[in-house]
């Protein structure tokens, strides 16, 4: 993009500049609006699951309830209780939605449509969720009231506990492709079984790393059966109970932000990203647009996420810590081994 | 051009919540300085082209360590009066650490040109990205320090489980997999007591 503006007569420093800002914008704007439709899908799928109508009234068959809501938040007036600690009360919205858009810089949605095409991008990704939790610790603290604190005690240590075995399943993930490039890692699944089928996910040796990916990306996210930290029947709304208006949908874009976040991360790292599923040329099949391929997995992806939402009975706390500690983490130690044994044995041989 | 902008952005940035981190009165406020600090200090990493070392420090130190830490702190009761009323106690001891630290400062800004990358001369194009640099130096000059560095935080670890580890009796313990083995047949018991006669159990 940046040779575009500079054969417009711009300097490289203007154009690179521009182009860099009208990157952020293509990606951040499209993502805003794909909240606001994945909150309607999102309340549909539930109401499709409790048989309920779901949002049926603001738009034609309630498409605009999100834009409604938005609004009305928007319009509400900003409360700062008395005693809050102010400045990180205002700053922890803030800081969680802005981690939640950060992450998108290194995603990429077709060859080479990515903003920052950098070779650390797995590890980027890891870093910005990790620094997730702050908002949510933040806030928690700064409002100055028990049940956000306790929210934000829980928050912590959920995080630190799956964020351990997240970084074993990418661990196994990258020594399968060789690369931390999120690019690379899509390119590397190419006719990853026999030719036929592109995706890490259908290796026998890495499927159990992508399910449990899968649901350490639900915990990671605070999706219902792991959302302890805003549990209504325990702790009222958790970390938000203390906050109203914007400073409330700003958690609520960076929430849902995360979780279309890592359905991406699971199509990229375990199903192939932009690539179909097979490598074998059905009639239209290589002349679908990568990224329509992406955003399929995606929408299955979301559709999991709020399947689970829908039927699945949150956990308590130390079932929670146990399914982190206990299984995964000992789990994805194993693979780990097995992987890397996998591929000693038949990269280098026996002997190496 | 930005580069520039972008060293004097995270040193400053760096150096001033560094100075926040010892005034902030809160010491909540104190860790949030110093994630401040680390996270620019991941920025400088990059700017020098250490990718793989700035990723690390946030992965670890801001996503991990300093959770802990305010984990720790935030749940500290702290009691101000109690803090002051050791500060002449301890106020030499304070002193030692912080000679030390500033006699150490100086040695490595005279010192400064020892090491490769610094010492002025051009450093040699970057051909393969540093994890693999690292991995590589890692896996072959520094096997044996690695596996130190690794056998002490095994170790590290098995202590401070057997430190915590308390074994307390009369505590019953959830099975989880009992508990999902168990099926109806097992708990229920129809049974039809005569009229007048009451259940046995």
């Amino acid at each position: 993009m940046t040779a575009t503006f500079q054969n417009w007569g711009l300097t490289y420093e203007w154009s690179w500049f521009i182009a860099t800002v009208v990157g952020i914008l293509l990606i951040a704007l499209p993502l805003m609006l794909a909240v606001a439709m994945i909150i309607y899908a999102d309340r549909k799928i539930w109401a499709a699951i409790a048989l309920r109508r779901g949002p049926n009234v603001v738009g034609p068959f309630g498409l605009l309830q999100s834009f409604a809501d938005g609004l009305k938040v928007f319009l509400k007036e900003t409360i700062v209780p008395t005693s809050a600690n102010k400045g990180l009360f205002l700053i922890a919205p803030i800081v969680s939605f802005t981690v939640a858009l950060i992450v998108w810089a290194v995603i990429p949605f077709d060859v080479g449509v990515v903003l920052a095409d950098v070779n650390v991008g797995l590890l980027y990704v890891l870093a910005a969720s990790s620094l997730g939790v702050y908002g949510v610790i933040v806030a928690g603290w700064a409002s100055n009231s028990k049940y956000p604190f306790y929210s934000a005690l829980r928050a912590a240590a959920q995080m630190v506990s799956y964020e351990v075995s997240i970084g074993f399943v990418l661990i196994c993930v990258v020594l399968w492709a060789g690369t931390f490039n999120l690019s690379q890692i899509v390119i590397q699944q190419t006719g990853h079984i026999f030719g036929l089928l592109n995706g890490f996910g259908f290796n026998p040796l890495l499927f159990p790393m992508a399910v449990v990916f899968l649901i350490s990306s639900m915990a990671e996210t605070f999706r219902t059966p792991f959302d302890l930290t805003e549990a209504e029947s325990e702790l009222v709304a958790g970390f938000q109970t203390e906050y109203s208006s914007m400073s409330f949908a700003l958690f609520w874009l960076g929430e849902y932000g995360n979780v279309i976040l890592m359905c991406a991360l699971n199509a990229l790292l375990f199903w192939g990203g932009w690539l179909p599923p097979l490598n074998v040329d059905l009639i239209p099949w290589f002349d679908i647009p990568g990224i329509l391929w992406l955003f399929a997995k995606m929408a299955f992806f979301f559709f999991v996420f709020s399947w689970v939402r829908a039927t699945v009975p949150r956990y308590r706390y130390d079932q929670l810590m146990r399914l982190g500690w206990k299984i995964f983490l000992p789990l994805s130690l194993l693979f780990v081994f097995l992987i890397s044994g996998y591929l000693m044995l038949t990269r280098y041989g026996a002997a190496a | 051009m930005i580069a520039i902008l972008a060293f004097y952005l995270f040193a400053t940035l760096t150096i001033a919540s560094a100075v926040a981190v010892i005034f902030a009165r809160n010491p909540v406020h104190s860790v949030l300085w110093l994630i401040v600090a680390f996270f620019n200090a991941a920025g400088l990493m990059l700017l020098v082209g250490a990718e793989f070392i700035a990723m690390l420090v946030v992965i670890v130190y801001v996503g991990a360590v300093a959770v802990l830490f305010l984990f720790v702190v935030m749940m500290l009761d702290v009691d101000f009066s109690q803090l002051r009323s050791g500060f002449t106690k301890n106020l030499p001891f304070g002193l030692l650490i912080a000679l030390v630290l500033l006699a150490e400062i100086i040695i490595a800004v005279s010192a400064w040109r020892a090491g490769p990358a610094l010492s002025g001369r051009e450093v040699a194009a970057v051909t393969q990205p540093n994890i693999i640099a690292l991995g590589q130096l890692l896996y072959s000059k520094y096997l044996f320090p690695f596996e130190i560095a690794g056998l002490i935080l095994l170790v590290a670890m098995v202590g401070a489980i057997v430190l915590t580890h308390r074994e307390r009796p009369g505590q019953q313990r959830q099975n989880a997999s009992r508990q999902i083995r168990r099926r109806p047949e097992d708990a229920v018991r129809n049974t039809k007591p005569g009229v007048g006669e009451g259940m046995k159990l």
